[in-house]
């Protein structure tokens, strides 16, 4: 399924040489993502604290996507069963911190690891399975999700269909913040980290091999890469990342059950991947916007007719922009460009 | 022994609802190379149509006869005014696009006929087959439509000059275009006949599950699974595939012990998986073979 245009593979092959360039001059992509970092950093000492707590789920929403986009985006695989992996990651994080009393820091790394390892072993029968018979298998892996955390044998841990409540974590006392601004600014910690390393990712060698299996799988093998190993680490790598956003989720929420997971917001993560831009690293966050405020904006404008009029801007989006914001995005500025040239 | 008989017979009743859908869905496929996350919308809403007609007092097989009319006409227009500006647009922006028309169509229905549950007539009744309790008159007349409809279509494929334009246009648009197929109205018209399936398909399993806005949840994702199962490419297939699922998931709960029951979905599912990893194109599905 190769979704997305092949100008892509220029663009990040192209921007190596940006970066080596960086310690002359810093390119307009730089400024942009140094301004973006700085509002970030102000915007909780002026906002209400609810619109703080909708950020943080924004962020928290845009690295789930982020995690999707590596492996639908960059591998071309597809998959419909990372509310699974959000949920694995929140779970982790709520088990230890209700269960076993860690402290929260370490409770990233450990969801991640967890969704890894899950992520890792899904992705071996997926090898065999293409297209929409991988999405019917993480369809099912979405699917089974509430029922396992559900199930019986499991509630000493799980808690059941009652969920778990997780403690918010406390502000450091030597920092002047509320727990709010805490939580957000520790996510905006974390998803800076996750979003760097994951640009990091695509521009090496790994990342191009990556891109490679995506855009020819039978050329890239015949090229040397390992289509097999990577194809399984990118699943296991993409619901790491997916996993982790699930942990900050649990404590942004303060509360996990396992009616959160279900396949309806796997399908929720696709149409926010797909809005922001299939292969795009900061479409991820427009993407998160999407997720969060869209239905939002729709039941404010209709109780009743909500469902209606998140489809029809729904389609109006995809009607004005095809490929997504990043792909309006790149298509505005060559306009602008050649406008300027002329 | 009995008790196998009993939920084998349970499960073909269950699994003819999801044969009916999985040909719907295959259909849909053959005719676009996608599939319709849309399709239990549309005949849920085809439905109530349906429901509506008889409640202004039409016959029923009036009502059926023209919701299955409106249903064509309404696909093809989907088609022509929805789907044929994306047709170019990546792939998953088109999934977006099916999610949409499914937020879309749900929540009109809810909006027009509310979300309390109908009861939708039925015109086999619902007596006893056979004298026994396994299986009643309906669900065999549910079986019988769709193997009915199954038969059509395999004539009207494999025996008309509109319906090898239709798979040629499915399987290979450039070539079919050279030879003179008009492909837009040939995916149009796919489009049409999966709704008038689905109309159909909805109309049998109204009575069953009865009609409300989200009836056909639950049966689409299992239509999906039996489609899959049996092999996106075969029509037959979809048809035992759906049978399957419903036979499968019916076992799983009554005959593994302890996880069974909780887990009943997440057994069929894991199976479908297990069994698609053996043979990955569905089990009557052809291996698509691509050039390099």
């Amino acid at each position: 399924m190769t979704t997305v245009p092949k100008e892509d593979i220029a663009v990040s092959a192209a921007a190596v040489p940006v970066t080596r360039a960086l310690r002359v001059k810093p390119s307009a992509r730089h400024l942009i993502i140094a301004g973006t970092i700085v509002i970030a950093l102000l915007v909780p000492l002026f906002a209400k604290s609810f619109v703080i707590f909708q950020l943080t789920e924004v962020m928290i929403y845009g690295l789930a996507i982020l995690g999707l986009n590596l492996l639908t985006g960059f591998n071309g695989q597809f998959s419909l069963g990372h509310s699974a992996f959000y949920g694995i990651g929140a779970y982790a994080a709520a088990i230890l911190t209700h269960n076993y009393d860690v402290p929260y820091l370490w409770t990233f790394p450990a969801a991640g690891g967890v969704c890894f390892v899950v992520g890792f072993l899904f992705g071996l029968p997926a090898l065999r399975l293409q297209n929409l018979y991988l999405a019917l298998a993480t369809f099912a892996l979405a699917t089974a999700m509430p029922q396992i955390l559900k199930f019986h044998a499991l509630e000493n841990w799980t808690g059941g269909v009652q969920g778990l409540v997780v403690d918010q974590p406390d502000p450091p006392s030597f920092l002047p913040v509320d727990s709010d601004q805490w939580l957000y600014y520790l996510t905006l910690i974390v998803v800076l980290v996750m979003f760097a390393a994951a640009a990091n990712l695509i521009r090496s060698r790994t990342g191009r091999a990556i891109m490679a299996i995506r855009d020819n799988s039978i050329a890239a093998a015949a090229m040397g890469i390992n289509t097999s190993l990577y194809k399984t680490l990118t699943f296991g790598v993409s619901a790491l990342f997916t996993g982790v956003a699930g942990a900050l989720g649990a404590f942004a929420v303060a509360y996990v059950s396992p009616d959160s997971f279900t396949i309806f917001f796997s399908i929720s993560l696709l149409v926010g991947l797909v809005i922001g831009g299939v292969g795009s690293i900061p479409g991820c966050l427009v993407g998160g916007l999407f997720v969060l405020y869209l239905p939002n904006i729709a039941n404010s404008l209709s109780t009743g007719l909500a469902g209606a009029i998140y489809g029809v801007i729904l389609l109006i989006v995809i009607f004005v922009m095809p490929a997504g914001a990043a792909g309006f995005a790149r298509f505005a500025l060559a306009r602008l460009q050649s406008l300027s040239r002329s | 022994m009995e008790l196998l008989l009993q939920q084998v017979m349970a499960g073909l009743a269950n699994g003819a609802i999801y044969a009916c859908m999985a040909l719907a869905v295959v259909m849909i496929y053959q005719a676009i190379d996608h599939l319709n996350f849309a399709q239990g919308e549309m005949a849920m809403f085809s439905t109530f149509i349906a429901w509506q007609l008889i409640a202004w007092g039409l016959p029923y097989w009036v009502a059926f006869a023209l919701a299955v009319v409106v249903s064509f006409i309404a696909g093809v227009l989907i088609d022509r005014v929805l789907f044929r500006p994306v047709q170019n647009a990546p792939v998953l922006s088109q999934v977006v696009a099916f999610i949409a028309l499914f937020s879309i169509l749900n929540s009109s229905a809810g909006q027009i006929w509310d979300y309390t549950i109908k009861t939708f007539p039925t015109p086999f009744g619902h007596k006893p087959l056979f004298g026994g309790t396994l299986i009643d008159t309906h669900e065999a007349g549910m079986i019988g439509v769709t193997l009915v409809m199954l038969g059509l279509l395999y004539t009207f494929f494999r025996g008309t000059r509109l319906g090898l334009a239709m798979r040629a246009a499915a399987a290979n648009p450039e070539s079919a275009r050279l030879v003179g197929i008009r492909v837009g109205w040939m995916t149009a018209l796919g489009w049409g006949m999966a709704a008038a399936i689905g109309a159909v398909a909805g109309m049998l399993i109204a009575p069953v599950v009865f009609l409300e806005p989200n009836m056909m949840l639950g049966v689409l994702l299992y239509g999906f699974a039996g489609a899959v199962l049996g092999g996106l490419t075969s029509p037959a297939g979809a048809v035992a595939g759906g049978f399957a699922v419903g036979i499968i998931e019916n076992l799983a709960g009554t005959f593994i012990p302890y996880f069974g029951r909780e887990l009943k979905l997440t057994f069929a599912l894991i199976m479908i998986v297990v069994v698609l990893m053996f043979r990955p194109s569905g089990i009557f599905g052809r291996r698509v073979v691509s050039r390099v």
